[in-house]
């Protein structure tokens, strides 16, 4: 188990990058403490997979450096890292059973059998495969194909780090649940750091203690899911966390008073002269329904039931707002009013947050 | 325009792949086939589009037999999880495939296809080859192929699985209304109530080879006839638990009897299984019908805005879903919420006895 | 995946039975009719039974060409199928230049005719014309093809590699580019040797193809005819005369059509067992593998 620390790392696929949209992943500082779990989440593209190479040793970066626990591992190989990884689709040897699959690593460190036995048999209890420890690994479900290839990762207790590249993308809703509570058992039980790679938010806030949020090779914020949530530091972490993703609306700010259009919005506190793009953002979650005549005034084009909850797409003159409403809500009449909880309202200048 | 599967059933070497099935999709209407991975979802699309032979049972379009009519001869339109376009063939040419096919001349060509990529977001790249394009793009590419089609038959298999989860929000939302100007008889494969819910149109609900249910998406979603459509149409897992009605008093499994409801007056005596949804567990009391259950719990997953709860009620593994970021400890006892309004009953071989009562509530 | 069960399928393959019938199955039907007649010329002709069938089946000079046939076969495949994937194993991985160079190179052997490989290999190994028979005379070692048994053979086995390995390079290579990148990064991180990574991620995911060259190879190697025949006329002596150089000495050489037809149904029917056996037994494997 290790602290990894990245100081001033790029990359760029080019052969000499000179511009700043030449790099894939721009230059990036920051300590990732032991034993915590982290994930990277963002669109594709956002440069989260060649971050995550990194740090496995897939890729060389162009600049900078990779510390496990103050130790430079920059030029070192994958397989001198002591990282275990899971990938996106299930990676086990079909010709061998679990066990043979689990005591692999093991075995290929010339460890004694009798410490391989005993480990295997741990790391099984663990994430239980025992009952089908003598079962050929090829002709099982993907879920556990997964869970073999993190237990191949965990029978090293030299393990520095687990890599966790999109595990779930293959895996049926219901099985996710389950091996998502797994891989969070073992987090908490065994304590490794673990750096999770996904383009799903739920899974990202659900599995991690901190997500780190890219877009276009750039890291917007590192928080955590509540965080992100209340305070997301830009207009695209707002954007996407949350489904629907944050409402931002242009507005004029003048000390506690947001001006939006010819409407006043009391905000919670008092903000400086802001110039340039000011945007006010809020959670779908945080805007309410109300009789109040001298609310925001919307339009409510549909409202879509998604099961435990509804979204309301409506519009406060040209600029799209999501409500969300309880499942039992109704709506009765498309032209209503709105009011904003000013406790949950960000302030955005040129697209990141504004501290009041 | 109509397409019916009248019993339906395919077997492979004598294995079942689709019990016998009916099924009848109306003009103008967005079908979803909602199940796990070999569910049969695709299997059905395969019977549907023609590219499999059912080994029993006809299929109607129109009032038509076609269960012998061939692939090419059907007005049917495909979309795959895998995003298939032309790759030596520009996005226009990409586009404009399935109309040289059928010898429209230019100018119609040129028409249609400008319009199926203005609805689909995509005319600034009509020069470009698929391979130039973003995941979405690609995939929006293969939808105007569909669209422009102009079949009366649209199968989409899974379509926004291989893309990024907020694409996906995007797409899914813009998909509906396509389909709404288009006429067509849209079909739409996917393992996700969410996506289901969203797309809306009707849900045909797939367990290992067998339609479990069919009808109004909201409608199989609150009020599912059996413990597998309930189970498959939920998203974490639905929670269960047994009791026994006696002398209108509910025992669970807890030991714990409870003064039944009015709406439960009408069940008879005798054991069942009850099931609700993880959004129905609250850690306050929040009306005073509420019983009281005591679990113990296993972890919390925090998403920003709500926790979900994995807890263990007498062995039963349940997920809570609240709002707002709870942070229990592991293993605590702690005592969690739920109206009787909120479950459905089931019989203990899996039938519906009583939907929730909230369900029949919610329009 | 799922099978698609459509009987309207054959008519389909219904044009190429037609052709098949034409082009094999009748020719075929004339062999048999040879097979169970005999002949003193002038067409006239009368059945012998299943005769010429146990003159075959106790003839020592067939005995002796299979026996030959076997031993060739089994060399040619213990060289050729190790070698190729050998060689494909350490062909350059991505696509590029050097790959398509690899590419273009190993697919020239295949091209070149059979006869034209046996001409090839004819003067290559002549001692007065032919750059190896040359050499190897003047290195002072005796070499002739010609004569010795030995030289002969080895001749014909490097050639049949030189002319066939590229089958089973190409083949193997294309069985390793289709295995995801992901299982070697994960071979890495277990730190798995290269024979481990041989043994537990290539061998297994290049099955299938590895089962079509060996299949091809020795169907082909089996029925191998054109260059020894170019080369060695199948000397000296009878060292190099395999079961088809011996089938053709029989029908043409000596005339003998009966127990020649009889000879070809019977080699036939070897090639045909052997081929369904090996295959029988590898989709066998990979349904255990299965389950």
């Amino acid at each position: 188990m290790a602290k990894i620390t990245l100081t001033n790392l790029a990359h760029s696929y080019f052969n000499n990058p000179n511009h700043d949209n030449d790099y894939a992943l721009k230059p990036l500082n920051h300590e990732w403490t032991d034993g915590t779990a982290y994930a990277l989440l963002g669109p594709s593209g956002c440069g989260k997979t060649t971050l995550l190479n990194l740090i496995s040793g897939l890729l060389t970066p162009s600049k900078g450096k990779i510390l496990f626990d103050g130790n430079d591992v920059t030029d070192l190989k994958t397989a001198a890292r002591n990282i275990a990884q899971v990938f996106q689709f299930p990676v086990i040897y079909d010709t061998m059973t679990v066990r043979e699959n689990l005591s692999f690593p093991l075995k290929n460190r010339g460890m004694k059998k009798d410490y391989i036995e005993k480990r295997v048999k741990e790391v099984a209890d663990a994430i239980s495969l025992n009952d089908i420890l003598d079962k050929k690994a090829s002709g099982l479900t993907a879920d556990i194909k997964q869970k073999i290839s993190l237990g191949r990762g965990l029978v090293r207790e030299d393990v520095s780090a687990i890599l966790f590249d999109e595990p779930l993308t293959v895996i049926d809703p219901h099985m996710k649940w389950q091996l998502r509570t797994q891989i969070k058992e073992v987090h908490k039980n065994l304590g490794h750091t673990m750096i999770y790679v996904t383009h799903d938010q739920t899974e990202a806030l659900t599995f991690a203690d901190k997500v780190i949020v890219m877009f276009e090779g750039e890291v917007l914020q590192i928080a955590s899911a509540a965080e992100l949530f209340e305070r997301p530091a830009h207009t695209f972490v707002g954007y996407f966390i949350g489904s629907p993703g944050m409402n931002i609306l242009p507005v004029s700010i003048e000390e506690d008073n947001a001006v939006l259009g010819s409407h006043n919005i009391m905000l919670d506190a008092k903000y400086k002269k802001l110039t340039g793009k000011i945007e006010l953002g809020i959670r779908p979650e945080f805007v309410t329904i109300t009789n109040d005549p001298f609310a925001l005034p919307v339009t409510i084009d549909k409202v879509e039931d998604v099961g435990h909850y509804k979204i309301a797409r409506a519009r406060f003159q040209d600029h799209p707002l999501n409500i969300i409403l309880n499942e039992c809500d109704e709506i009765k009449s498309a032209t209503t009013h709105v009011i904003f909880d000013k406790k949950k309202i960000n302030i955005y200048q040129n697209d990141w947050r504004v501290e009041p | 325009m109509s397409l019916e599967l009248k019993n339906i059933s395919l077997a492979v070497e004598g294995h079942l792949h689709i019990y016998q099935s009916n099924l009848k999709l109306e003009k103008a209407t967005m079908n979803v086939l909602l199940g796990p991975t070999l569910s049969g979802k695709t299997t059905l699309m395969r019977i549907m589009a023609g590219l499999e032979k059912p080994s029993s049972g006809q299929i109607i379009w129109n009032g038509k037999d076609i269960t012998n009519c061939r692939l090419q001869d059907r007005d049917v339109a495909m979309v795959y999880q895998q995003f298939i376009n032309y790759p030596t063939l520009s996005v226009y040419e990409n586009i404009a495939s399935p109309l040289r096919v059928m010898n429209k001349n230019k100018h119609e060509i040129e028409i249609a296809v400008k319009k199926a990529a203005e609805i689909l977001k995509i005319s600034p790249y009509l020069d470009r080859k698929p391979i130039e394009l973003s995941g979405g793009q690609q995939q929006r590419c293969a939808l105007a192929r569909a669209l422009v089609k102009g079949a009366g038959l649209v199968l989409l298999d899974e379509p926004l699985a291989n893309l990024d989860y907020k694409l996906r929000e995007e797409l899914r939302e813009e998909i509906p209304k396509i389909f709404e100007r288009s006429g067509a008889i849209f079909v739409y494969a996917t393992t996700e109530p969410e996506e289901a819910l969203l797309l809306g149109g009707n849900t045909a609900a797939l367990f290992e080879g067998r339609i479990r249910q069919f009808g109004k998406t909201s409608q199989v979603y609150r009020n599912p006839k059996d413990i597998i459509t309930a189970d498959v149409f939920s998203n974490p897992p639905m929670n269960f638990l047994k009791f026994r009605k006696k002398y209108k008093k509910l025992t669970f499994e807890d030991g714990i009897s409870h003064t039944e409801t009015d709406h439960l007056s009408n069940l008879s005596d005798g054991d069942y299984i009850a099931g609700f949804r993880a959004n129905h567990l609250d850690l306050t009391r929040k009306r005073a019908a509420q019983i009281k259950f005591s679990v113990r719990v296993n972890h919390t997953e925090i998403t920003g805005s709500e926790t979900f709860i994995h807890m263990n009620y007498t062995g039963e593994k349940w997920i809570g879903l609240v709002k707002g970021v709870h942070n229990l400890d592991q293993a605590a006892n702690i005592p969690v919420y739920l109206d009787l309004a909120h479950i459905y009953i089931f019989a203990e071989e899996g039938n519906l006895e009583l939907s929730a009562f909230y369900a029949t509530k919610v329009k | 995946m799922k099978k698609t069960r459509n009987q309207k399928a054959w008519f389909m393959v219904l044009p190429v039975l037609i052709l098949v019938a034409f082009s094999a199955i009748i020719p075929l039907m004339t062999v048999v009719n040879y097979s169970v007649q005999d002949t003193f010329g002038n067409n006239n002709f009368f059945w012998v039974g299943l005769e010429w069938f146990e003159e075959i089946l106790a003839s020592d000079r067939v005995h002796d060409a299979l026996g030959r046939q076997v031993t060739f076969t089994a060399i040619i495949l213990a060289i050729e199928v190790p070698l190729g994937i050998f060689i494909a194993l350490h062909m350059p991985k991505k696509s590029g230049f050097w790959s398509s160079l690899c590419l273009v190179l190993l697919a020239l052997p295949l091209l070149i005719p059979w006869n034209v490989v046996g001409t090839i290999w004819q003067i290559f190994g002549r001692i007065d014309i032919g750059l190896l028979g040359y050499t190897l005379d003047k290195m002072g070692i005796n070499y002739n093809y010609t004569q010795n048994a030995l030289d002969a053979w080895i001749t014909i086995i490097i050639m049949d590699v030189w002319h066939w390995t590229s089958l089973v390079v190409l083949l193997s290579y294309a069985g390793l580019r289709s295995i995801p990148g992901p299982y070697y990064q994960a071979a890495k991180i277990d730190q798995a040797s290269r024979w481990a990574v041989f043994r537990h991620i290539e061998l297994p995911k290049m099955k299938g193809v590895l089962l079509i060259a060996i299949l091809l190879r020795f169907m082909d190697s089996f029925m191998i005819y054109t260059e020894p025949f170019v080369v060695t006329g199948g000397g000296p002596g009878n060292a190099t005369t395999f079961l088809s150089i011996d089938l053709v000495k029989m029908a043409i050489g000596q005339f003998d059509l009966g127990p020649a037809a009889a000879f070809s149904l019977i080699y036939f029917l070897v090639i045909l067992l052997v081929s369904w056996a090996f295959y029988t037994v590898m989709m066998n494997m990979d349904k255990e593998a299965d389950v």
